[in-house]
């Protein structure tokens, strides 16, 4: 991507081209795999619904799978969560991912139905399926979106990503282009109310394509060991350890903290290069995005790659020896001192505090 | 088995200016380079002489990544919380060709090294030359840190730089020793243009240096100093390590206090710090260099200890050092000559009545009149210091009493005729 | 024998990215361009499979004439080739622009000599959309594999791979046959060490530069600014949160009095905060 800012061209250009006013409303592709869903999609659903109300438009879930009441179960999930309508593709040959079908059933349907926004999620499968399908619609396609908006008067997406190492942030325009193209990291976008009220129309679509068709061939599935599977994403409560731990065993210290709490454990780039703790803990720009409703940060300085992956965490603890530490600038509680000394003091304090709840819950 | 006409250890000023004479001249040339880039390893922020580039490559000034070229060059000497001291500052240093600019060694030498590879040598990085390869008393190559590294070559020509390893393990050095090394930090200080040149007070590409003596280096033997980049300064200060020995200074920290001056922090003030480094520079001047050629090999730059210590320059050294030392090799070469100690001690010759020497064994009781000296350092500065102040105080005090006043001090403090000594002694020194 | 395009892209080493106090634009003066270090595993895995069954590496970059850097510390890896797609034209070109060039330029390179597996990485770290290789792939029509996590085996005669690919919860084990394009999951290998053979090797070979001809690309629209159909409409840094701190002391600062006066101010505050604990410890 050019760094040289371009202004964009034709804005405030009094309606908008004919070819490009044919698209209309906000797709949201509804991830799903092994008969569970990716709670991403309801992230975006709730996302799209703010964009859809800008636009005045409507939004809607493209749900593709085997055929059966599992699949259109997804439909109904994607009204809950904020869905006017759905696209529905069922085929057996979309029954497992792979990027040809899926590719091909997408296209037909944005080509037949012509939205103005498809969002999907970053995940693996969501980037490469965004990127297979942007291609072929020869359209722009922002990646790792961390903010979405609109610029109403050209009915422009405004898609606000981390660029250069996260040091920077960029908004990224498709102008002249339809469908406008994004994919958003989970976690970014705050999941919506689930609404069981809710619900709308589906419109069924036909994946033009036969088995013999697909050149590729998933042989098996080898699940990861659901032993030690770690999921920081979407715990409510993470206590965090940085550099200012100093010495690997001090790590333990965090984890004695984290079991008090029942909190799941997370790190700083440093400590997972170092291989003080597993990959999956690492939160930030290159790891993982969090919003806990508590985050516990010792010893972490609070450098924006590791920032832009937690601070949208309801209540954010800092404990640092340096007082000008960046964290103190967006932490919620900050507390100047020795990490090692401080997160003792919290776990009995924490101990005592729930302790004494629990006892009084109990009666007498 | 790879051979070469010549190998060239380093790609510093030295090794690149040898590197690509040898190369223009048509010789095969391989330069080994440890840093990750040529520059990656040096000490950012210099003076530039030009005069001895123009000799290697008459038209640097069309693409070199020059910073500023200095208009001024200021000359201060401090106590703790004033300075007295001359600015020159002329406008014939704004006529082209200019004569003295600010760089930055990691810009700097990229381009460099980029002019040698035109030239036609082999430049290889990230590579570690570990030993050097002997036949008997005679070195045939090098060997590096990677697989396969062994490399051959007629003459290998070791410009790695001060505190040569290379050629100590090879015995051609004795140990440095620390009075004959000075330990120099540095810090590069962002600071967008407009702020920069306004509190400089220049224009686009002029430049100011400012050389500083006095309780900065709290009794050390050395010096400080300040250039200003096109949007950066360099600002550093070197004393003797012997000296950062038996004081227990740390170099950083005393960088810290010389940068809290009075005199100095409002210059600097809001600059960001993009680098910090510590680097040695050899200062023993022309007693210290050691044996600098032999059977096979050729020692340039600061391995050999190349550096005139009252003007800090260097790279100028380096680069004509490096140049002779090519210049030697090419004519032997020619007439068909081995590369043996006899044959190439004409590259001492060569040195010997060039400028190099010449200053160097100009300066050559400098740094001992500093080092047995140390009032030059310490107390002056805090006399002159305090003569200016009462002189410029208007306190109803007449001026011939203040004189007198200043006299007595400057004797009170040092004995008539050992003010007459020092002075003596610093005029041998220059002349 | 089998040919293997890897393309590998040129960054600044963004660990030393700085942004100017005061324009807001990024400093890549004195910045190191790096070889993406998401490309080195595509690299690699190349180079394996050379080693293995035999074959001929090509690595490719877009980029400005610096980036002949990066292909020739490729070549100093191992590669055997290396083109150089470089022009004017190509300024200010998005994932789009840039897999249109990349894929005519490889196109030119199967006429010399027919592709059977193109390497790209993840993703690079200054644009990270992941969206070239798929790019690529599209354009050319080969099978495209991303996120792989290794290569199980290539059957070079009956033109098949084996690969292992990452996808959320478990890995799947896929076939398909040749040519595809394979995007590199990181941490499946290790960078080599050149050898100073190679590095001899690579310091000689001259990278052959091709422009917007050479890379057989008449229709300018379709790259550089033209063929980008997204702009980037502003850069700026991230705004400092307005609200610092609350911080927490007491006369003593003694750590547990400091713990307990954290939990009080916040359970007050934040009463959902206490529930969610009370919630998840039993
Ligand atoms: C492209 C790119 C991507 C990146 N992605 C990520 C990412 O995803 N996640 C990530 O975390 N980082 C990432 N980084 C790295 C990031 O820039 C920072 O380097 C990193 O977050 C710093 O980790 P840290 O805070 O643990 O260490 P430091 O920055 O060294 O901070 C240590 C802190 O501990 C404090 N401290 C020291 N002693 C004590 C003590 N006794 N008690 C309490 N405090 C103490 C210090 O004051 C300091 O503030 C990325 C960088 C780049 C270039
Ligand atoms: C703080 C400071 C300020 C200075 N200011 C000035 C100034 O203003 N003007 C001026 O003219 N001079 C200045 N100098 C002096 C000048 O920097 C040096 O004299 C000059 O750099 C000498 O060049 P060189 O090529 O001999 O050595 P270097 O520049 O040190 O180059 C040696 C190279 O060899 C490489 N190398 C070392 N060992 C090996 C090995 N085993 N294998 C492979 N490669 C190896 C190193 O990585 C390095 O790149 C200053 C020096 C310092 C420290
Ligand atoms: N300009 C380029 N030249 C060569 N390869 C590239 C270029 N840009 C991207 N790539 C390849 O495409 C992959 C994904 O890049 P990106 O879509 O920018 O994340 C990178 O890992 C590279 O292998």
């Amino acid at each position: 991507m050019s760094e040289e800012v371009k202004k964009p061209v034709g804005k405030k250009k009094l309606g908008l081209d004919p070819r490009l006013a044919e698209y209309r409303g906000i797709w949201v592709f509804i991830e799903h795999e092994r008969g569970t869903a990716h709670t991403v999609s309801w992230e975006l659903l709730g996302e799209a619904r703010k964009l859809a109300d800008k636009l005045g438009v409507q939004v809607a879930g493209v749900v593709m799978g085997a055929p059966g009441a599992e699949t259109r179960a997804f439909c109904q999930e994607a009204f809950y969560h904020g869905a006017d309508h759905c696209y529905l593709i069922e085929d057996p040959i979309l029954k497992d991912y792979r990027n040809q079908p899926f590719t091909k059933a997408m296209t037909d349907l944005v080509n037949a139905y012509k939205p103005e926004i498809l969002l999907l999620g970053a995940t693996t499968l969501g980037r490469d399926l965004a990127g297979s399908v942007a291609t072929t619609l020869l359209t722009g396609l922002t990646a790792d979106c961390t903010e979405l908006n609109i610029d109403v008067d050209i009915r422009s997406l405004l898609a606000t990503r981390p660029t250069f190492g996260g040091s920077l942030l960029c908004t990224i325009q498709t102008l002249n282009y339809r469908p406008q193209m994004a994919t958003v990291r989970p976690r970014v976008m705050a999941m919506p109310k689930r609404d069981t009220t809710r619900s709308g129309n589906i419109t069924e679509g036909k994946l033009t394509m036969l088995e013999t068709d697909i050149i590729t061939k998933v042989l098996e599935f080898i699940p990861d060991a659901n032993t030690n599977k770690i999921n920081i994403e979407y715990a409510d409560i993470i206590v965090s350890g940085g550099k200012g731990l100093k010495k690997p065993e001090n790590f333990q210290l965090i984890r004695d903290l984290a079991k008090v709490l029942g909190a799941e454990i997370g790190a700083t780039r440093p400590l997972v290069q170092s291989g003080w703790v597993e990959a999956e803990r690492q939160v930030g720009q290159t790891g993982k995005t969090v919003r806990p409703k508590l985050y516990i940060a010792a010893g972490i300085s609070g450098a924006v790659q590791h920032r832009v992956g937690m601070d949208a965490s309801d209540v954010i603890i800092a404990i640092n020896s340096d007082p000008n530490a960046p964290i103190f600038d967006f932490a919620t509680y900050g507390i100047v001192g020795n990490a090692m000394t401080i997160l003792p003091a919290l776990t009995t304090a924490f101990q005592k505090e729930l302790a004494a709840r629990r006892s009084e819950a109990v009666p007498a | 088995m790879e051979k070469f006409d010549a190998i060239v250890v380093g790609a510093g000023p030295s090794g690149n200016a040898a590197a690509y004479t040898l190369a223009k001249a048509g010789l095969s040339v391989l330069q080994i380079e440890r840093g990750e880039y040529p520059g990656s390893k040096n000490v950012q922020g210099a003076i530039l002489y030009s005069d001895a580039l123009e000799k290697i490559i008459p038209d640097f000034r069309d693409d070199a990544p020059l910073e500023r070229h200095i208009i001024e060059q200021r000359m201060w000497v401090l106590d703790d919380d004033s300075y007295i001291g001359t600015h020159y500052r002329s406008d014939a240093f704004n006529k082209v060709p200019y004569n003295r600019y600010t760089i930055l060694r990691a810009q700097f030498d990229k381009w460099f090294s980029e002019r040698v590879t035109r030239a036609g040598a082999l430049v290889i990085c990230e590579t570690t030359v570990t030993d050097l390869i002997m036949d008997g008393q005679r070195v045939v190559g090098v060997r590096t840190d990677r697989e396969n590294g062994d490399i051959f070559a007629d003459i290998v020509i070791l410009a790695d730089g001060v505190n040569s390893l290379l050629a100590k393990k090879a015995g051609f050095h004795a140990e440095l020793n620390p009075g004959d090394v000075a330990l120099a930090v540095k810090e590069i200080l962002f600071m967008p243009q407009e702020t920069l040149e306004s509190r400089f007070n220049v224009k686009e590409g002029e430049g100011v240096v400012i050389e500083m003596v006095g309780k900065i280096t709290q009794g050390m033997m050395g010096t400080g100093f300040l250039y200003t980049n096109s949007e950066s300064l360099t600002i550093g200060v070197g004393c003797m390590l012997s000296d950062f020995k038996e004081s227990g200074v740390s170099p950083y920290l005393l960088l810290e206090k010389m940068k809290a001056h009075p005199a100095i922090q409002p210059l600097i003030e809001g600059g960001e710090m993009k680098e910090y480094t510590a680097h040695l520079i050899p200062e023993g001047g022309y007693k210290a260099i050691p044996q600098i050629y032999g059977d096979g090999w050729l020692i340039v730059g600061d391995s050999g200890m190349f550096v005139n210590a009252v003007h800090r320059e260097g790279s100028n050294l380096a680069m004509t050092t490096g140049r002779i030392a090519a210049e030697t090799v090419i004519a032997l070469k020619q007439d068909g000559k081995e590369m043996s100690t006899k044959n190439l001690s004409a590259y001492r010759a060569k040195l010997d009545n060039s400028f190099v020497m010449k200053d160097l064994a100009k300066y050559k009781d400098m740094p001992g009149v500093f080092h047995a000296n140390p009032q030059f350092l310490t107390t002056y500065p805090e006399l002159v210091n305090k003569a200016a102040h009462s002189m410029l105080t208007v306190d109803g005090v007449d001026k011939k009493t203040k004189e007198r006043e200043i006299f007595k001090s400057f004797t009170r403090s040092r004995s008539l005729t050992g003010l007459m000594g020092d002075a003596f002694k610093l005029w041998r020194a220059f002349r | 024998m089998i040919h293997i395009v890897v393309c590998i892209k040129q960054v600044p080493d963004s660990a030393q990215i700085r942004v100017h106090p005061v324009t807001n634009t990024i400093m890549r003066q004195g910045v190191p361009a790096i070889i993406n270090p998401y490309d080195l595993f595509a690299l690699e895995e190349a180079l394996r499979i050379k080693d293995k069954f035999g074959g001929f590496v090509t690595v490719i970059t877009m980029g400005p004439p610096q980036a002949e850097n990066a292909l020739r510390k490729a070549l100093s890896f191992g590669a055997d080739d290396a083109i150089l797609v470089t022009d004017r034209a190509f300024a200010g070109a998005d994932t789009l622009a840039t897999s249109f060039a990349l894929a005519s330029a490889i196109k030119q390179i199967e006429k010399t000599m027919p592709v059977d597996l193109v390497f790209t990485g993840k993703q690079t770290i200054d644009g990270d959309t992941a969206q070239v290789g798929p790019g690529i792939a599209k354009r050319m029509n080969l099978e495209l594999l991303t996120y792989i996590s290794s290569i199980v085996s290539v059957n070079t005669d009956k033109k098949e791979i084996l690969v292992q690919r990452r996808s959320e919860g478990g890995v799947q084990v896929l076939k398909t046959r040749l040519p595809s394009l394979v995007t590199m999951l990181e941490g499946s290998n290790e960078m080599r060490f050149a050898t100073m053979p190679n590095m001899i090797r690579a310091a000689r070979t001259t990278v052959k530069k091709w422009d917007r001809v050479a890379a057989g690309i008449e229709d300018v629209s379709k790259i550089g600014l033209k063929g980008s159909p997204t702009v980037v409409s502003k850069v700026f840094a991230p705004s400092p949160k307005t609200v610092k701190a609350e911080m927490v002391q007491t006369e003593s600062n003694e750590p547990q009095d400091l713990a307990g006066a954290l939990l009080m101010r916040m359970f007050t505050r934040f009463p959902h905060v206490r529930e969610q604990l009370e919630k998840s410890v039993n």
